[in-house]
């Protein structure tokens, strides 16, 4: 089986829901053009990323904005076939603003259907950042079926710490699906420093746990920042599949074949040894836990 | 005794490795030009922009990103001299103006500050220059409004840093390139951009009083104080960067302008009364418009 994917690395219209909803089916419309079962948007692409307080003016509910995708989708494409998308998003959850991506399954003749929804998990609260002040935090890192195997998302900062990852993987996904609004620092190589950080940890994470990932992230300026780019696709061996470029849109298609899936397992089965001795590491992680608090140890 | 293996020694950051202050010109120049075009054309309903152009390296590569950015037609350079500028000012920025084609007008302020100045004989040349500067700031708006345009600021992180400006003075235009910028790095991109090297190699000066130089109004050559600087803002103290070998006079010289110019980098203090308060609990970026909920 084959996922082929189309990731529009853009520049959402800061603070415009209504002329980012326009552009995705835009996006969808070229999407379907190019053949592709999947497209995903970066982080926040409905609203932009730096709104500070403004956050609660753009803030939808994961169902109002399932609606307005699949509108959008029909006025796009009326005959169009099923297309499953991701998409980054503020959500209005419970009374409670959350920076969350959702994936569903769209269609010109069926409903659409909410296949899940991740609220990010690590809010980066440091240096250029502040979302804590704005959103709340996710806390769970889950995985879900989709027509073309088992999946999760991962946002951003969730993406930088090793464990979200292995959590994923042990759920059973075969597809990481990472978004960001990551802006650019460092430009002393060649391309920005954490354009080439993202790389990194995206092999890696592809690497110890033969896992497709993607990184779909953000372009364009917010009042200075420059947000970059960089958008990967990466098989279940780190080989890159697709990558965007540090500055300027692309929709990146590429095909993910799930039999790559298993040659990656068969050479490198560190999936499997870590599902061995995740039980221990349960244990010593909450005894870790408990230390950090300060409650001591198990004796 | 048996064979000593060879030893491998760690090292610490080193004063002499100015590479810790590279940039790639090439990437930084097609990053700001992308900026400049969204900040002036997408974020801002302008096409034109007013620099002032002074003759000296900043505002030449501030011309320079411009041109680049939305045509050499597109902006418009201003020389402000004062009766007292030096005339190499006058003829560097000249070519920087005529090397890219940009508009150019030239608007001497010496009458305005003269004038202002003709009741305060005795004012320091401190408060001249600070008046100078400011004249230029209102200068610079002027020919905005006049041409329909938006001023582009020249400053660079090393003088913001070191508080070496004037307060809503030059650091008055809303849009600005080099403000993250170190003087070194600075001087990287000019060289990039080919801006002359008689501008790029000649001593940085304010141009405020005759034979003034930048380094020895601050006391340090722009050189160390980048280092010193690249490394206190990362949060290693000063006394770390001594025992790395900086000169102790030149660390003490960047870090107490640095904590005595930070009120230099905010707005004014304003007194909070309500919850409300704009900037403290009232947030909002500086290019948010959502779309009108209701006619207008």
């Amino acid at each position: 089986m084959q996922l082929r994917i189309a990731q529009a690395q853009i520049s959402p219209v800061f603070g415009d829901y209504a002329a980012n909803l326009a552009r995705f089916g835009e996006l969808a419309a070229q999407a379907v053009d190019e053949g592709c079962d999947l497209l995903t948007l970066p982080e926040t692409a409905l609203s932009g990323y730096f709104l500070e307080g403004a956050v609660i003016e753009v803030a939808r509910p994961a169902t109002t904005v399932l609606a307005d995708l699949c509108a959008s989708y029909r006025a796009a494409c009326p005959a169009g076939r099923p297309l499953d998308v991701l998409v980054g998003f503020y959500e209005l959850y419970e009374s409670n603003v959350y920076n969350s991506a959702l994936y569903a399954t769209l269609s010109a003749a069926d409903e659409p259907a909410l296949l899940h929804v991740h609220r990010k998990v690590f809010l980066p609260t440091y240096g250029v950042f502040d979302e804590q002040r704005f959103v709340a935090r996710g806390h769970r890192i889950g995985a879900f079926d989709t027509r073309f195997g088992r999946t999760a998302i991962l946002i951003c900062e969730d993406v930088w710490h090793s464990m979200t990852a292995a959590i994923a993987a042990l759920r059973g996904a075969r597809f990481i699906h990472t978004v960001s609004s990551s802006p650019a620092r460092g430009f002393a190589g060649e391309v920005p420093w954490n354009v080439g950080k993202w790389l990194e940890l995206l092999q890696s994470i592809a690497q110890e746990h033969a896992v497709f990932v993607t990184h779909t992230a953000r372009v364009g300026f917010e009042n200075g920042k420059g947000f970059a780019g960089g958008s990967a696709a990466v098989a279940p061996d780190g080989r890159i599949m697709a990558r965007g470029p540090s500055l300027g849109e692309a929709l990146l298609c590429a095909t993910l074949d799930l039999d790559d899936l298993s040659v990656a397992r068969a050479n490198q089965p560190l999936g499997t040894d870590l599902a061995e001795a995740a039980g221990d590491l349960a244990t010593e992680f909450a005894d870790a836990v408990r230390e950090a608090r300060g409650e001591g140890t198990w004796a | 005794m048996g064979v000593r293996l060879p030893v491998v020694r760690g090292t610490q950051p080193d004063p002499a490795d100015h590479s810790v202050l590279a940039v790639n010109a090439a990437l930084l120049t097609d990053w700001l030009v992308a900026f400049l075009r969204d900040e002036v054309t997408v974020r801002r309903p302008f096409r034109t922009v007013v620099v002032g152009v002074s003759g000296g390296v900043d505002s030449a590569v501030t011309a320079h990103l411009c041109a680049r950015a939305l045509d050499p037609a597109n902006v418009l350079g201003v020389r402000m001299p004062y009766r007292t500028s030096s005339p190499d000012s006058l003829e560097h920025a000249q070519l920087v103006i005529e090397g890219l084609g940009i508009r150019s007008v030239t608007v001497d302020i010496s009458d305005a500050v003269d004038g202002l100045l003709r009741s305060e004989p005795d004012a320091s040349p401190l408060r001249r220059g600070n008046v100078m500067a400011r004249m230029r700031m209102i200068v610079l708006f002027d020919q905005a409004a006049k041409h329909h345009a938006i001023p582009v600021g020249t400053g660079n992180k090393t003088e913001r840093m070191l508080g070496y400006y004037t307060w809503h003075g030059d650091d008055a235009p809303p849009v600005n390139p080099l403000g993250d910028l170190l003087k070194t790095q600075v001087r990287a991109l000019a060289r990039h951009l080919g801006v002359p090297e008689a501008v790029v190699a000649k001593p940085p000066s304010a141009d405020l009083v005759r034979g003034q130089t930048d380094e020895a109004d601050i006391g340090v050559a722009y050189e160390n104080a980048d280092m010193i600087l690249h490394y206190l803002l990362q949060g290693y103290s000063a006394a770390r960067l001594v025992e790395w070998g900086f000169c102790p006079a030149d660390v003490h010289v960047v870090e107490r302008r640095v904590n005595q110019t930070h009120w230099k980098r905010h707005l004014p203090a304003t007194a909070m009364i309500s919850s409300t308060a704009i900037g403290e609990s009232y947030l909002r970026p500086t290019d948010y418009a959502p779309p009108a909920a209701l006619p207008g």
